[in-house]
């Protein structure tokens, strides 16, 4: 029944819908306007109509036998009552869907292909030093921002590429060129294959970031932390061009233009989705954020950064575990994570992430249905999955007006399955791109399936046929075990069928055509006689033996992930590695009863005394201490000591501690790249190591500033930097500043002379810069002396890697003609040579126990270092500089007993109340004092011993480590290996494809003298 | 607190007497004139035994009582008393390449490290410094006895062992050539691409071209005609084949292991897996091929992230438990003044205290092929021993006082004490 509403409605929208044609043939004549033809003008209307079809005009809006009517590559109508024009082409697409088509947000189609530089490149010391871009122009000093590029001017049409994607599915991408840390804009285009004019649908969409340097060869950033100050550089230095009239920079003037638009930046996993979204934050903005697929990991943390992504579904094969030895390169977390990888497209949906899917990073694009399927078994609904690939990048990207779902007006961009497109069945006939189709597969094949009695000539066979219809599977049968095989290819409404009736003796060919079951023509047997043949449907087909798995699709079998799980899965553990906990523990209230206290205090070391923690904090020294509700912990016959702090260590840090590339790094911090996933702070615990001072290396006279952290196993980024710690800063001299070990060394300076040199001018120019600050005059804000003036006004602290007394010397005149002191001096080899003047000074030295020789300016270097400064007034620590020594710095104090007769008592402060004090934490650690943080180890041993193993390590109260509790764990971490394990053979049995077992992102010990490019292409 | 404090004070005091002589490596010692005896201590013999309160005694370099002191004539000695002190056989350091190198990082003090791949005609020996500074810092802890072992390229050269107070090369050998070092193909290895282990594409290739060489080198071996031509590269690998030297892979994964196996018993030689990170995964296969160990620093990281975090504090204990010959290494040149350390570390997991002791004098002893000489305290045997005044395996007490290697009473004094020495001086006279 139409009513007279609906049938003014249908006026109305005639009368707009030809008011939008008009408008339509204008712009696309326009677009060709400028070009001449060479013959007659060929303009198509382009009218066609979808009818009886399952059509979904949104993610989440299914009609069944509707139509869809386009027109001039738009779309005129959608839905279940369309009038179709008695002149428009019709496609009948009863049982079929349409859907509309995909737009994958990530993507370089169409932007020239990348070309790495030829010179330049090599790793740590065979690294070319290059200092400035060598791009020509009035652009970027740094070649790895691009922000001028623009994809759509750089864009052309490629068939071949843009049948990839097109294949599954997709019909628009948003492109940019995937080169450098900031890429410059993004276009969205169709993967049509129009003219470049017609296939651009958005011309500026987002501006692109990595923290991938790409082709540039430049040697900075050589780090991740330096790629974050190089961006949030930037973003001031925009803010200063703006007020400027100094110079032109036709990189800032696009970048400022391009902060207009959205900002997209992709990373390597959910840490540096985190980095991302503090730059951001500084900045004002939210980026949309290209994962990883690992967000699953931090699923919390990853979603208060209040960022839309963009997830990829390149989940990882199997690991090839046959070989047991092979096998153990492979880390539990990486077995975890091909497990639990499909998991993570549902978990973002389920926690209101909002994000998109992208075909990006697939190794074999042919893989992309199963693996949606695989997200789909594991917790991602099909709407969903529908949504992130339709209207959730179409908005994304700000082209909802065009392109995400078929609505009237929109672009005719939609693709017609045989099945519900997730259905592992089902096959894809037609992609349309704004109106013109690719045809992957003839939508009218006939369904040839069923028993036909086949009669050539006047010899009659049972003809059994299955398969699809693009792929039908013939079949004489001649008896149950035995059949004959019957090649066949079908063109344009023509059959033809060879078979050889008797092994050896010929061929038999038929030609013919037909339809609804019934074939019939001409052929030739293997005499050359010609017969006539007919073949008539008398069933359905015999079901075939050793059919092919359903989940074909392109020729590659998808195995068993698909399939709903079930039993065990990976449990998400923080950190995601091996001991890490499925719950993050908690501060508890423990009376830690009649141990050995050594309280670093006045009280000195107390025998049969208790140690009361609660609330994160040490309640309570002394004897026979009671607290209700209270762990108690029996200590007898045990020691129980303040927390070990490393004062130099390298550990927990991704992707370089050096940021190398030039004499100063100031504007570095290790802070933005606390790297929550790595062993060592665990294996640290173990050690009885509660708090470090993470540094940056000595590649340089300058290096960056620390990160402060205690060892919070499990706890994000930020939660383990040290809450209100004073900022402090790695300086550097010697050998590993002037790069003695890289004869080819272009950087300055190479001598102890310059070193000096790079001081001065640097303490001046930031004194420079505080006096410009002050008089109230416009400038530009520079990080790298921002840090410099908080050195020069004591507010910010040095630990400067030192060994030769020479330059120990002249970094504290340098200091004292700037009117500030070096707080600690690291490495300090020759202090025992000037520990006067470091105690006048008012220096602290953080040494080696008894490092020497391994290299030439430490060849005095004596292992009574330690104490000699201790008996000068020096505030000593024994520091590590090493993952392995951390762990064991205990044993290390003991060597200043050893060498130096320091009292126990004295050394163990040397790794506890020392660096406390070095940090400016010893208000708050490194001794057992009442309302200092319970950072508290309970030692098997004298502590100093090199029996002793810490039993239990405490931080802020929170029980970390514990030795009972580590050999469960050790038990489960091979139990789930081994299950992992099992699964994955399983899944090689059933035909999954394999990875050779590799330790992906092997675990890193960084030292100082690291030096290689993490962030480079190769 | 107050023990302590004499330590330091006799440590004191023996250092500035020879403080004037110290600008230089210390004098070798003199042959032992006079029958020593060490009285009361705890001896740790380096079999698994421990005498307390022992009579230790050595005439003419040889060790002439190992027992328990019960009041015997101790007259014609010259007595060291040290109750309540230890002694222990001189520590062994093996594969170290002490003397090959004086300062890293420059190369011009570096002579462990020949060109090319297949070097087996090398050897340490003739490299080896007697008058490096570092030595006397690595003895002074209690380590007499060292073998020097070149490294690089796939056959390294050969090493030799040395006791530590020499003039000169030819006086310190002590076995000298007693082995051919391999640097093992490495099944996977460290990879940029990926920034992980990845499968090493060579392997197979490595493998065949090692297993060319040795085919060669035994068919090379086995026909000594007159009048061949001399071949030095294969000549060099013949006491590999006859059992006179051993072949020491260096090698850490169970497969590398595995493939050093197969490839020792086809070519009949006497294997030593030095590394051994994964030893303790294969021991039933180590001992039935009869294959010892040198197993690198306990005092390192585990291998693997998924591994237990003290996996290489106990493998020591595993590898005793399981009956496999192994003893106790280090890394480097300068850092082995602390095996001792490594011993200790391995105590603290549960390795008996004696055959920690054991790990680093008679089992090393036994697999470098000098435990005839050396490696224990046992009567006939090499008076190469020290006395300490606290448990030298304990990072907190370590101290020797007295160190004889065949008898002769070393010097303990090294350039780092005199450095100590000259600037204590430098802050007593501030004081006046």
């Amino acid at each position: 029944m139409i009513t007279l509403i609906q049938l003014t409605m249908r006026v109305l929208m005639r009368l707009s819908l030809a008011v939008l044609y008009l408008g339509l043939t204008v712009s696309m004549l326009k677009a060709q306007e400028t070009y001449p033809v060479n013959g007659v003008q060929d303009e198509r209307e382009g009218l066609y109509a979808f009818t009886n079809a399952t059509l979904f005009t949104k993610y989440n809006q299914k009609i069944e036998k509707a139509t869809l009517l386009i027109r001039d590559g738009k779309i005129e109508a959608a839905g279940a009552n369309v009038t179709v024009p008695s002149y428009a082409i019709v496609y009948d697409l009863k049982g079929k869907y349409v859907y509309p088509a995909f737009i994958d947000l990530y993507s370089s189609y169409g932007t020239p292909e990348i070309r790495r530089d030829a010179a330049g490149g090599g790793r740590g010391f065979n690294r070319t030093q290059q200092f400035e871009t060598d791009k020509p122009g009035a652009y970027a000093w740094n070649k790895a921002l691009k922000p001028e590029f623009r994809a759509y001017e750089n864009f052309t049409v490629s068939a071949k590429d843009a049948k990839g994607e097109r294949d599954l599915g997709f019909g628009a991408v948003l492109t940019h060129q995937m080169d450098g840390i900031c890429r410059g804009t993004s276009a969205v285009v169709l993967l049509g294959e129009e003219k470049e004019h017609e296939m651009i649908v958005s011309e500026e969409v987002a501006q692109h970031f990595s923290f991938n340097k790409g082709t540039s060869r430049q040697s900075y950033p050589t780090s991740l932390m330096g790629a974050i100050a190089l961006l949030r550089q930037t973003y001031y230095d925009g803010q200063w061009y703006k007020n400027q009239h100094e110079e032109v920079n036709l990189s800032l003037e696009a970048w400022n233009k391009n902060l207009g638009l959205k900002q997209v930046f992709e990373v390597r996993d959910w840490q540096e989705a985190l980095r991302a979204a503090k730059i951001g934050k500084e900045f004002g903005v939210t980026y949309i954020i290209k994962g990883d697929g690992d967000e699953y990991q931090r699923l919390d943390e990853v979603k208060a950064t209040g960022s839309s992504f963009i997830i990829p579904v390149n989940f990882p094969d199997a690991f090839d575990v046959e070989d047991p030895f092979a096998a153990q390169s492979v880390t539990l977390a990486q077995m975890k994570h091909w497990e639990l990888a499909p998991t993570n497209a549902g978990r973002l949906a389920k926690a209101g992430v909002n994000f998109a899917l992208t075909a990006d990073g697939l190794r074999r694009p042919a893989d992309f249905y199963g693996n949606v399927r695989k997200a789909i078994a594991q917790g991602l609904t099909e709407e969903q999955a529908l949504r992130a690939l339709t209207e959730t990048p179409a908005k994304m990207a700000g082209v909802e007006a065009e392109l995400g779902s078929l609505e009237k007006g929109k672009l005719a961009n939609f693709f017609i399955t045989s099945g519900p497109v997730f259905d592992e069945k089902s096959q894809i006939y037609h992609v349309w791109v704004k109106g013109k189709p690719f045809i992957l597969k003839d939508i009218d094949a006939p369904d040839l399936a069923g028993q036909y009695t086949l009669t050539v000539g006047s010899t009659a066979y049972k003809l059994n046929v299955t398969g699809t219809p693009e792929k039908p599977d013939m079949k004489i049968v001649v008896s149950d075990t035995s059949s004959i095989t019957v090649k066949q290819t079908m063109k344009n409404g023509a059959l033809t069928l060879s078979f050889e009736p008797e092994k050896g003796k010929g061929l038999v060919r038929l030609s013919g055509t037909g339809e609804k079951g019934k074939w019939s023509g001409r052929g030739q047997d293997p005499s050359g006689a010609w017969l006539d043949w007919n073949a008539v449907r008398q069933g359905d087909a015999a079901p075939a033996n050793a059919d092919k798995a359903p989940g074909e699709r392109r020729g590659r079998p998808q195995g068993g992930g698909e399939k709903k799980e079930e039993g065990a899965m990976a449990k998400v553990t923080y950190p995601f590695i091996a001991f890490g906990r499925e719950t993050l523990p908690q501060a508890g209230t423990y009376l830690i009863k009649n141990g050995t206290v050594w309280t670093n205090e006045a009280d000195g070391i107390l025998q049969n005394a208790d140690v009361l923690i609660r609330d994160g904090k040490i309640a309570q020294v002394g004897k026979n201490l009671s607290a209700a509700g209270a762990t108690v912990i029996d200590a007898t016959g045990k020691h129980i000591t303040s927390g070990v702090i490393d004062e130099h260590s390298h550990i927990a840090a991704s992707r370089g501690i050096n940021e190398g590339a030039q004499a100063s790094s100031a504007e570095v911090r290790i802070g933005d790249v606390i790297n929550t996933e790595d062993i060592n702070i665990y294996r640290q615990l173990a050690g009885g190591v509660t708090a470090s001072q993470i540094l940056h290396g000595s590649a340089n006279p300058i290096g960056g500033q620390s990160g402060l952290i205690k060892l919070r196993w499990g706890y994000a980024p930020e939660k383990m930097k040290i809450e209100g710690a004073d900022g402090f800063i790695k300086f550097a001299l010697g050998e590993n500043v002037k790069q003695s070990s890289f004869d080819a060394s272009t950087r300055y300076p190479r001598t102890r002379m310059g070193v000096e040199q790079v001081f001065d001018d640097m303490f001046t120019r930031a004194e420079e810069y505080a006096a410009l600050k002050k008089s109230g005059k416009s400038y530009r804000r520079d990080l790298e002396l921002d840090a410099l003036q908080e050195v020069v006004e004591s507010k910010r602290f040095v630990t400067c890697h030192s060994y030769q007394q020479g330059e120990i010397n002249m970094m504290m005149k340098v200091a004292e003609k700037h009117h500030f002191h070096v707080n600690t001096f690291t490495h300090i080899l020759e202090g025992y040579k000037v520990a006067d003047k470091m105690a006048k000074h008012g220096a602290g030295g953080s040494t080696f126990s008894d490092w020497w020789a391994y290299k030439f300016e430490v060849i005095e270097a004596i292992p009574y270092n330690g104490a000699l400064m201790n008996a000068q007034g020096v505030t000593v620590a024994f520091n590590s500089d090493d993952a392995e020594m951390a762990r064991r710095l205990n044993q290390e104090a003991g060597k200043a007993v050893i060498f130096g007769g320091v009292p126990e008592e004295e050394a163990w402060k040397f790794v506890t109340l020392n660096p406390a004090k070095l940090l400016h934490l010893d208000k708050r650690m490194g001794s057992l004092k009442p309302g200092k943080d319970a950072d508290v180890v309970i030692w098997s041993d004298n502590p100093l011993s090199v029996y002793a193993k810490a039993e239990k390590t405490f931080v802020d109260g929170i029980k970390f480590f514990d030795r009972e509790e580590d050999a469960q764990m050790q038990k489960e971490v091979a139990s789930e290996r081994n299950r992992l394990i099992q699964k994955m053979l399983a899944a090689k049995q059933g035909g999954e494809g394999t990875q050779a077992p590799r330790g992906r992102r092997f675990n890193t010990e960084y030292t100082c003298d690291d030096l290689d490019d993490e962030i480079s292409e190769n | 607190m107050m023990k302590n404090t004499l330590k330091y004070i006799s440590i004191l005091c023996l250092s500035v007497l020879a403080w004037p002589l110290a600008a230089q490596a210390p004098v070798p010692a003199p042959a032992q004139s006079q029958p020593i005896a060490i009285v009361g201590a705890t001896a740790h013999l380096g079999t698994g035994q421990a005498i307390e309160n022992s009579l230790i005694a050595f005439e003419n370099g040889k060790i002439t009582v190992v027992a328990p002191f019960s009041g015997q004539d101790i007259s014609k000695y010259k007595v060291i008393q040290a109750q309540g002190k230890h002694v222990y056989p001189g520590f062994i350091a093996p594969d170290t390449n002490l003397g090959l190198i004086e300062i890293g990082q420059t190369p011009a003090t570096q002579d462990y490290a020949e060109i090319g791949d297949i070097n087996p005609n090398v050897r340490a020996l003739i490299a080896y410094n007697t008058d490096s500074q570092v030595t006397p810092t690595v003895r002074g802890m209690g380590v007499l006895i060292a073998q020097i072992v070149p490294s690089s390229g796939v056959l390294s050269g050969q090493s030799s062992v040395v006791q530590l107070d020499a003039w000169n090369w030819e006086d310190a050998a002590y076995l000298a050539d007693d082995g051919v070092h391999v640097s093992f193909p490495n099944r996977q290895r460290f990879s940029f691409a990926t920034f992980g282990l990845d499968d090493n594409p060579q392997y197979d290739e490595q493998i065949k071209s090692l297993k060319d060489f040795l085919s060669d080198a035994k068919s090379y071996c086995g026909n000594k005609s007159a009048g061949k031509e001399i071949n030095l590269k294969l000549e060099a690998m013949c006491g590999l084949f006859d059992g006179s030297k051993r072949f020491f892979v260096h090698a850490n994964s169970a497969q590398d292991m595995t493939q050093a196996i197969l490839m020792a018993k086809e070519y009949g030689m006497k294997l030593v897996i030095v590394g051994g990170a994964d030893a303790w995964m294969m021991t039933e296969q180590l001992k039935t091929n009869n294959v010892a160990v040198i197993l690198g620093s306990t005092q390192a990281l585990p291998g693997r992230i998924d591994d237990d975090v003290d996996l290489p504090f106990k493998a020591p204990r595993l590898l005793h438990e399981a009956g496999v010959t192994y003893c106790l290494g280090h890394e480097g040149y300068w850092q082995y003044r602390n095996l001792s350390f490594q011993a200790g570390q391995a105590v603290g997991f549960g390795l008996p205290y004696e055959e920690a002791v054991a790990a680093i004098t008679l089992n090393t002893a036994k697999i470098l092929g000098i435990a005839d000489r050396a490696g224990s305290l046992e009567v006939g045997k090499d008076a190469i021993l020290f006395v300490s005044d606290g448990d030298a395996l304990d990072s907190r007490s370590d101290m020797v006082t007295h160190a004889f290697i065949q008898g002769r009473e070393i010097d303990l004094n090294n350039k780092q004490k005199v450095l100590y020495e000259k600037f204590k001086e430098k802050y007593a006279r501030m004081k006046k």
